[in-house]
């Protein structure tokens, strides 16, 4: 059980900042993220993109913000519990008790929901029968490729992901990269790769076709693909890989009782406590009249949960309004040696 | 004003008069048609705002831009005269332009 004031949900520059400013006024937190990584969408869909609107900072890429903000945060030590996302909440007394994915608990005074559009989860087939051999022989990503040793491998998809792996699989498995176009959105140098294996018949392409059914007993025998024109091909396969980058989901935090509007949560612009008391929410996730959906917005909702959750972690004591440049309680939280 | 069309899983039709200088996506996310998330906002980041052109006005479009269709890759079943609803600005030429909503955006 990991016990502490606040618990963030979201990795990404909402939930960094607010970490940073529990940490000035004393806060101890912890972050939970369904990525690999922190930095949410700034480093899921955009990193290297030009960011032009951070107060004083005339531009930067969603991954030097992204790495700017770790740095800022540094001294507070805040652990990340990454690729777990929250499943259970359960109020216990005056505290939450959390539950993740992946069965990581937390003791906490407060919450605060930092979750941008969701959790990022990959994005699935369309094909109806994709579910029953999800897991078994349909993957959506690889955690352990000896399986596909001396198999054939259908691969779906355009991307980075999809060619990279078809390019390594194709050294050991027989492999068939599926593509809706003739172009493709991964690294140039890849896509000539995978033309010059599938000239030296080291791997099939099909482009213009798409998923069209899957047929097999316990696992997948075949795959019927459907050319642009209508033409299907019947092609024997072992796996089905598909890697069509990654959607955003609500997920479970639909259902812990919160005021939900068009996806996002209700908040008070006090201090962005929702309907719940205890939890707040902060970034794109959350909704009150004149909400903009920028980081600037996100960081100013985060100074003020992190504010909000001091009389939940704190009962006692009374929060005085500081400033770093002349608080010494803050620059000695923040280990500045003078 | 610019009238759209918008024909969403449900068959209903929406028929809405958009605001010169919005998005098709905007059109319907302010209007609360359902079927158009634009989780990333209009960012062209997401591919959640996919429809379906009616076929008649596929070359009437503006063409898509870099990037639009490395991202109509992720949509939910893209077909031929898919586009990103948050790449086509409204204008006059565009009165009486006619989508169809996907059935799910992902």
């Amino acid at each position: 059980m990991n016990k502490t004031d606040v618990l963030i949900i979201g990795a990404g520059p909402t939930g960094l900042f607010c970490a940073h400013q529990l940490g000035i006024i004393g806060l101890s937190c912890e972050i939970v993220d369904n990525l690999d990584k922190a930095g949410g969408q700034c480093i899921e869909l955009y990193p290297d993109k030009p960011i032009y609107d951070i107060p004083a900072v005339p531009e930067c890429t969603g991954e030097e913000l992204t790495n700017n903000l770790l740095k800022q945060i540094k001294p507070f030590n805040v652990k990340f519990h990454l690729n777990e996302r929250v499943e259970r909440l359960k109020k216990n007394e005056s505290r939450w008790h959390v539950k993740t994915s992946g069965g990581v608990e937390f003791d906490v005074a407060a919450i605060v929901i930092a979750g941008g559009v969701g959790s990022f989860e990959p994005r699935k087939f369309s094909v109806k029968e994709c579910e029953i051999f999800e897991g078994n022989s349909l993957f959506y990503s690889i955690k352990d490729k000896s399986i596909f040793k001396d198999k054939t491998i259908s691969i779906f998809g355009g991307g980075d992901s999809a060619l990279d792996w078809a390019i390594e699989l194709s050294n050991t498995s027989k492999v068939n990269l599926i593509h809706r176009r003739d172009g493709f959105s991964g690294a140039e140098s890849s896509v000539q790769k995978v033309k010059d294996l599938n000239e030296q018949g080291k791997l099939n392409l099909y482009t213009k076709y798409q998923m069209d059914s899957l047929s097999g007993d316990k696992q997948i025998e075949t795959v019927k693909i459907k050319h642009d024109k209508g033409e299907i091909k019947e092609i024997k396969s072992d796996y089905v890989l598909g890697f069509f980058g990654l959607i955003m989901q609500l997920g479970p935090i639909l259902d812990w009782g919160l005021n939900i509007n068009k996806k996002t949560i209700e908040v008070n612009t006090e201090n962005f406590e929702t309907n719940v008391s205890g939890i707040f929410a902060i970034g794109d996730i959350c909704t009150y009249p004149g909400k903009l959906k920028l980081i600037l917005s996100g960081f100013h909702e985060g100074a003020l949960a992190a504010r909000g959750c001091f009389k939940y972690a704190k009962p006692d004591e009374k929060l005085r309004f500081e400033f770093t440049t002349t608080s010494k309680a803050a620059q000695e939280r923040l280990g500045i040696k003078k | 004003m610019t009238k759209i069309t918008y024909h969403t899983h449900d068959n209903k039709t929406h028929t809405i008069d958009v605001q010169n200088g919005l998005t098709v996506m905007e059109g319907a996310v302010q209007n609360d048609i359902p079927g158009i998330d634009a989780d990333c906002g209009g960012g062209m980041a997401c591919a959640t705002c996919h429809v379906y052109v009616k076929e008649e006005w596929l070359d009437k479009l503006p063409a898509k831009e870099d990037g639009e269709e490395d991202m109509l890759d992720m949509a939910f079943e893209p077909k031929n005269n898919s586009r990103l609803s948050c790449q086509l600005i409204v204008s006059d030429e565009l009165d009486g332009l006619e989508v169809n909503i996907p059935s799910k955006q992902g």
